[in-house]
């Protein structure tokens, strides 16, 4: 190009300079690709022998070499449901609290240790889950539970503690400093007039809060329990310490159960057969599918608030 | 609307107030239970064998986690080294030549689809591609699966840092006659200082306490880390599968690992915590 020849040091410098950089922003590009593309390619074997099959059959035989991912799948799917009607409310409650209810200095501080549960690395939870929280739940809990709704459906079966609800909870508890932080934003970007103008009319603050509060961050809201399902979906450890590996899909929520996180976490090191290998590695890819368009839709809609909000 | 009495009304009112306060207190109280148990396990695994021996095989009593301890810290200090300098380049990058282009959008979109992976995610992709070719698991795989964990956080923070960095401080320095490149090292990061320093410590205090991206890379061993072209020893896959095992000894050093690693995180999250928001109040 004309321009290298005329351009001094000083600016070829530069030219190298903004590749480097550039270098490294292509990067994240790169690795993103190689992840999608190695999930695949690893699992291709699995895709190529069990099609659909793989999703809604559920067969877990590494002896007999069949694999049907169902009852990882819905594991995922009903702890991080459990998660999620805990923690949403929860999280409002809690955001709720500290915008309205507290003085400022007292809602800070009670705000930095709802935050730090988001600090505690996820393999605590799980040794927290697995030798506290699992006997507590059995001990107290699930037995509370079985005499007020009775021994049937969901609450049927042994109270072990080790299952699908225990490890529902503690997902819960993982994601509500998530879910409580952006409600917590939400709230305190509803401008003050709107909230006075409806106290002014006589209305309680919970009625202030439901009817204004809440409808004028309705979208901020759902952007929060985007966030928290994103988290919960793809939580390992706290998980598979608690949620007890079983292959078998059960309807009482006390049972062990397993999700597509314990299932790697806890076969994937002692897999040798290709096949096995491969049928785990479709379960991540399965997983990254699934994180990867919750992170699109949330990523998709907070722009859409931002815009409605009016912050850039 | 329904017609209701303000006897309800206000009922209906101090219940919510009451269930925020105690969802609150619950929220505190969970916080407050793991920690105590943690500290309180902990501190019974802590004595001087503990932090300089060799872990003891199954059923022997004694022995330390002295090889864990140093593995993570060899595995995160390697992980730095990689993900760091690279982070700060597209940090670099997003932040003073990308903008607002079509690269630079998509570099900003997917580096958050990157940090909202699963981080075992990121374990099996480091596998299928650093382990499988090389047929044995490694503690550099590790490091790089740690290191893909850094890149886009590290990138991010080092982005929204230097936009904070008024342009005018770079205009009078382009004026001048300096080159962008020095521009950039010398005075806006110069500037960006203390924030550059918190994003990266914010990055190791995620990556330090993960477990999941380790478990088919570094995998784990009783052993020295001497060769990182190996299985390496680290504290949270130790904690995983002494927490598992039916010994109460290596239950009890699980704890002991437990409470290394979450002081650890937490004292550097509540350190960045700080630093940042006395940055924001500043500028």
């Amino acid at each position: 190009m004309s321009l290298f020849q005329e351009t001094s040091t000083q600016n070829r410098s530069d030219t190298i300079f903004k590749t480097i950089t550039m270098g490294g922003a292509a990067l994240i590009l790169i690795i993103m690709a190689a992840l999608f593309i190695q999930l695949v390619n690893s699992s291709w074997l699995s895709i190529e022998r069990f099609g659909l099959r793989f999703i809604y059959t559920n067969v877990w035989d590494p002896i007999h070499h069949i694999f049907g991912a169902a009852s990882s799948i819905y594991g995922t799917l009903i702890s991080t449901l459990i998660a999620m009607l805990i923690a949403v409310p929860l999280g409002i409650l809690i955001a709720m609290f500290l915008v309205e209810l507290m003085p400022p200095a007292v809602s800070k501080w009670i705000g930095v240790g709802i935050e730090l549960l988001a600090a505690v690395p996820s393999i605590i939870y799980g040794m927290w889950g697995l030798f506290v929280f699992a006997p507590f739940m059995a001990g107290h809990v699930q037995p509370f539970m079985k005499n007020v709704f009775g021994d049937i459906g969901l609450f049927s079966g042994p109270p072990i503690g080790i299952g699908m609800l225990t490890a529902g909870i503690i997902l819960a508890f993982m994601i509500l400093p998530f879910i409580t932080a952006v409600v917590r934003d939400v709230f305190t970007m509803v401008p003050s007039v709107v909230k006075e103008s409806a106290h002014g009319m006589g209305s309680t603050l919970w009625e202030v809060t439901r009817q204004v509060t809440i409808r004028y961050g309705f979208q901020g809201i759902i952007g929060a329990a985007f966030l928290g399902l994103s988290r919960a979906i793809g939580e390992t450890m706290a998980v598979t310490f608690v949620i007890g590996n079983s292959h078998r899909i059960a309807a009482s929520l006390f049972a062990p159960a397993n999700s597509i996180t314990a299932t790697l976490a806890n076969e994937f090191a002692e897999a040798s057969e290709p096949l096995y290998l491969s049928a785990l590695i479709e379960l991540g890819m399965l997983l990254f599918v699934l994180t990867f368009l919750i992170q699109v839709l949330s990523q998709w809609w907070l722009k859409r608030v931002k815009k409605s909000m009016g912050v850039q | 609307m329904k017609e209701r009495s303000l006897f309800m009304r206000k009922l209906n009112n101090r219940i919510i107030a009451g269930l925020s306060g105690f969802s609150a207190m619950l929220g505190l109280f969970i916080l407050g239970w793991i920690l105590y148990t943690v500290f309180l396990r902990g501190f019974m695994a802590f004595n001087a064998s503990f932090f300089t021996e060799l872990p003891n095989p199954p059923g022997m009593s004694g022995g330390g986690l002295a090889n864990a301890m140093l593995g993570t810290i060899l595995l995160t200090l390697l992980a730095t080294v990689m993900g760091v300098p690279v982070g700060l380049l597209a940090g670099v990058f997003l932040s003073e030549f990308g903008q607002h282009s079509k690269f630079a959008r998509s570099v900003r979109f997917f580096s958050n689809i990157l940090m909202g992976t699963p981080s075992i995610i990121i374990g099996v992709f480091v596998y299928t591609l650093l382990v499988v070719p090389v047929g044995h698991f490694s503690g550099y795989s590790g490091a790089v699966a740690l290191a893909v964990m850094m890149l886009p956080v590290v990138a991010r923070t080092t982005e929204d840092m230097l936009q904070m960095v008024p342009s005018a401080l770079r205009e009078s320095a382009l004026a001048l006659g300096t080159p962008r490149w020095k521009t950039t090292l010398n005075v806006v990061f110069r500037a960006a200082k203390s924030g550059l320093i918190t994003g990266v410590l914010l990055a190791v205090a995620r990556v330090s306490g993960e477990t999941a991206p380790l478990l088919f890379t570094a995998l784990n061993s009783p052993y020295w880390p001497t060769n990182l072209a190996h299985s390496t020893a680290n504290l949270t896959v130790t904690i995983f599968n002494y927490a598992m095992s039916p010994y109460e000894d290596w239950q009890q050093m699980a704890w002991g690992a437990s409470l290394l690693i979450t002081v650890g995180v937490l004292a550097v999250t509540l350190l960045t915590r700080f630093a940042l928001k006395e940055k924001k109040v500043k500028n």
